[in-house]
């Protein structure tokens, strides 16, 4: 259990931070679904796709139980609005090619994993568990995500081309994924969340290294693009929802 | 391709040398073993630039549903198979020869099943 000081509504939001980036992106890529450029990356990528839906699953679950309202993980991915998701807005960026679906999957990945390794010695167990759970499956997506965008950065002039115009696209959405501002700082001084400064320090050095070996050029903006954890999104991500709620919305309640 | 003008490959760097373009992802043989002791058994076949994403794109086609502990990957070139129009004579004087399966023996009860 977390302390008693740390605020519910601190801890719900940042369970949906969670929670919802796994679930948008997890949506955004199984749109690809049947329509990869090869098999071999549509199952890849539809494989994740189900990874990250578990890890909501499990995110969104244990936020239900932290408000404490009898929402469960369902009623929150299906029965929310726009302004109630805390999603990182890079996340509910259009699919576009598939080489900006790869980069966003590897910027989003080496945020994920050090996270995901914060938190498996976070102070609430629940949510080390969800973290240690999870980690293997993201190891594997930076891995495969690293591999792909070196492979197509050093490929062809047109895989080159098009991964550095997705980096460039993608760069001011970044940011926001490294930034505590609007956490409860309760959460890191309890020792619920890792430290933010440690997480950011990994990202860099990863992002920074692969993007050599890619002979990508890291954008020199540092402009940030802020408010999706806030709930304050892009018009995408209405689009997002209509798509994945319909049904809920359509037939309230309606099970399998 | 004998005019590089009328390549439809046109996003592909060298695309429009004359020579025929290498084929960027060639196919792959995998070979799954399902537990230890096992041995490894072929499942299928996939497209990779090398071997390290042959088992990357292996582990994501061939072992979604737990079925592996181990991956080979032989690029399909390298399997040496025989010629289909072969069959009769590498096969067919193996047909009449039962003496060949293990079955004239007698068995000691104590044996049990064999």
């Amino acid at each position: 259990m977390a302390s008693k000081n740390t605020t519910v509504s601190g801890l719900f939001e940042f369970l949906l931070q969670m929670g919802d980036s796994c679930l948008i992106l997890s949506h955004r890529n199984s749109q690809w679904c049947g329509h990869g450029p090869a098999l071999e990356e549509d199952i890849a990528i539809s494989n994740i796709s189900l990874d990250l839906i578990g890890q909501t699953q499990l995110w969104l679950a244990l936020a239900g139980e932290v408000e404490g309202a009898g929402r469960s993980a369902d009623d929150l991915a299906y029965l929310r609005d726009a302004f109630d998701f805390c999603n990182l807005l890079l996340v509910e960026r259009p699919n576009d090619d598939y080489g900006l679906t790869l980069v966003r999957q590897f910027l989003f990945d080496a945020w994920h994993l050090p996270m995901l390794k914060g938190l498996m010695d976070s102070t609430d167990k629940r949510i080390a568990e969800i973290a240690e759970k999870s980690v293997k499956e993201v190891a594997y997506h930076l891995e495969r995500s690293s591999d792909l965008v070196i492979r197509l950065g050093d490929g062809s002039a047109e895989s080159h081309r098009r991964m550095q115009t997705s980096l460039d696209e993608l760069w001011s959405y970044t940011g926001e994924m490294l930034e505590y501002d609007d956490l409860d700082p309760l959460l890191i001084s309890e020792g619920v969340v890792p430290d933010g400064v440690a997480i950011a320090d990994a990202w860099n050095q990863h992002v920074t290294q692969v993007a050599k070996l890619a002979t990508l050029k890291i954008p020199d903006s540092d402009f940030v693009r802020r408010g999706g954890k806030n709930g304050i999104h892009s018009e995408h991500l209405g689009f997002v929802l209509a798509q994945m709620q319909f049904l809920q919305r359509a037939y309230p309640g309606a099970v399998w | 391709m004998s005019s590089g003008k009328t390549s439809s490959n046109t996003d592909v760097e060298g695309s429009e040398n004359k020579e025929q373009r290498k084929q960027e992802t060639p196919l792959w043989e995998i070979f799954i073993r399902g537990q230890h002791g096992l041995n490894h058994r072929h499942v299928g076949s996939l497209h990779a630039a090398d071997a390290q994403m042959a088992i990357n794109n292996a582990r994501d086609v061939y072992t979604r549903r737990n079925e592996g502990v181990s991956i080979w990957a032989v690029k399909s070139t390298q399997i040496v198979a025989s010629a289909p129009s072969d069959k009769e004579p590498l096969f067919d004087p193996a047909n009449s020869k039962v003496y060949r399966h293990p079955t004239f023996f007698d068995i000691p009860e104590e044996v049990g099943h064999m």
